[in-house]
């Protein structure tokens, strides 16, 4: 009895979690807090092209975010 | 009818005026179809590397969603560098890498070049626009010069959005030919570091010199590919997913860089040029989350990297905007980077042992551990600009990767760590 109930339980979860799924993204009237600049994925540009070329000069890794390119001979 | 049809001219007359009024108002305010973005980024190492770089960037706005952005960047470099060779006990005596003079590192101390002084200046442009509905499409360049390194490049990128602009594919491509021509050419792999006191006189000392470098120049091609993927959660939460693949085939040895070879008492013996593999290819699975929490604005990511080399790394980067009053916003960042070594890093070589196909005892692709602290503070200005104040802590820490070091290398700090800070100012107007 116990375990139905977890089962039933467990289904629920399931279900809740699929129909968020299907439910995921916003309808275009829903953007005002996406569209400030603050949520642009590359907000703050220039911050990151400076990040990239310090870690990429000191550090074995690049990439990622954008290309891994070389570009310079930092050293 | 005859004043009616006069009333129709007289009509498209005062509308075309109109209109070429309008545009003649439009053409006195070009500028406010460009967003100009600048900063400038003090980069100082404790007892090392100090450099300045400074950017420019703008992007232009022609209509229809399409925008043209050009950059300009130019650094300049200073400082003292390591060079891969260990610490000894007493005085030791370097050549400068082009072969004309030399430098003394003290006892005790991590050997640095201090000759570092470089100026780069680099150009990009690219463009972007709207290809069919829901299809963008942008395509770019860049040019980097310095004193000898020499950098070209292409790329373009794809994007296409669908479930009501909810998701978003994209693809890029990336080429770009590299070529580097240090001073006093390139030395043979593993050729070893001549001494000018070793020689009789300068001509022999020349002749060997030159012995040890086969060429004056040499090139890296870079091919990347990278496949995007963008998905808004929910009203509050963005997020991305990036797979990019980086395959590099050319010169990859630092020209500059000393394995030091060491006896069993871990005595220095010969330091020689260090050799890398020609060819490598990176992996990268980069995760971001852009989430607004009640009224502020979280940036959190994580990168994957693997590669031939051997070479993975951890990095994570978290940076939470906190608005404060209407115009003023602080944002405190951390970053954590963790990579393990690459299978041909060594901090020294032995004596008594074979030499290896490849070398390399830059602590950058050994096993290392940083992390960066810091803070940005912004303000909107009038019109829209802002002006914004960056100040952060990095620090590297450089770690053993189980090799014992032999005789007096073992009391020699092999590790040392790096500590920069960072000062950056920016303006958008």
């Amino acid at each position: 009895m116990r375990i139905k109930k977890l089962a039933q339980l467990v289904m629920l979860l399931a279900v809740a979690q699929l129909s968020a799924c299907s439910s995921l993204g916003v309808k275009p009237w829903e953007r005002d807090v996406l569209a400030k600049e603050e949520m642009a994925l590359n907000a703050a540009p220039l911050d990151n092209r400076l990040d990239d070329h310090i870690y990429f000069s000191k550090e074995g890794s690049s990439g990622g975010r954008s290309f891994a390119g070389g570009g310079c001979g930092c050293n | 009818m005859q004043l009616k049809h006069i009333a129709n001219i007289s009509t498209a007359l005062a509308a075309a005026s109109c209109s070429l009024l309008g545009q003649s108002a439009e053409a006195g305010t070009v500028l406010d179809d460009w967003q100009f973005n600048s900063a400038i980024l003090l980069y100082s190492e404790q007892d090392r590397v100090s450099a300045g770089e400074g950017i420019l960037t703008a992007r232009g706005d022609f209509g229809d969603d399409k925008y043209l952005n050009l950059g300009l960047v130019v650094d300049a470099l200073t400082g003292a560098s390591a060079t891969g060779a260990v610490a000894q006990p007493g005085v030791q005596t370097f050549t400068r890498p082009s072969g004309r003079g030399s430098y003394d590192v003290a006892a005790g101390d991590t050997p640095l070049d201090d000759t570092f002084h470089d100026t780069r200046v680099q150009l990009d442009v690219s463009w972007e626009q709207p290809l069919a509905q829901d299809w963008r499409m942008s395509v770019g360049g860049h040019l980097s010069k310095e004193y000898d390194y020499l950098s070209l490049g292409v790329n373009g990128s794809l994007a296409y959005d669908f479930n009501q602009k909810n998701t978003t594919a994209s693809v890029g491509l990336s080429l770009s030919h590299d070529s580097i021509e240090p001073e006093g050419g390139i030395a043979v792999g593993f050729a070893p570091m001549l001494l000018r006191s070793n020689f009789a006189n300068d001509e022999a000392y020349q002749s060997a010199f030159d012995a040890t470098r086969d060429r004056a120049d040499d090139t890296k091609d870079t091919i990347d590919l990278l496949f995007g993927l963008t998905q808004v959660i929910n009203h509050d939460w963005l997020m991305q997913f990036n797979y990019s693949l980086s395959m590099a085939d050319g010169y990859m040895t630092d020209p500059f860089k000393l394995v030091s070879v060491v006896d069993d008492n871990g005595l220095v013996q010969q330091n020689l040029y260090e050799n890398r593999p020609d060819k490598r290819t990176k992996h990268s699975l980069y995760w971001q989350n852009k989430v607004h929490l009640s009224g502020t604005f979280l940036d959190a990511s994580y990168r994957y990297m693997w590669d031939d080399w051997e070479l993975k790394s951890h990095t994570a980067d978290v940076k939470w905007r906190l608005p404060m009053g209407e115009q003023w916003y602080v944002e405190p960042q951390f970053r954590y980077y963790q990579q393990s070594a690459a299978e041909f890093y060594v901090p020294f070589l032995k004596q008594d042992e074979a030499l290896p196909q490849y070398a390399s005892a830059d602590y950058r692709i050994g096993k290392m551990t940083a992390y960066t602290l810091g803070a940005k503070f912004g303000t909107r200005l009038a019109e829209g600009n802002e002006l914004s104040f960056r100040i952060a802590l990095y620090q590297q820490k450089p770690e053993n990767d189980g090799v014992t070091a032999p005789g007096v290398l073992a009391d020699l700090q092999l590790y040392e760590k790096v500590t920069a800070v960072m000062a950056q100012v920016s303006y958008s107007f």
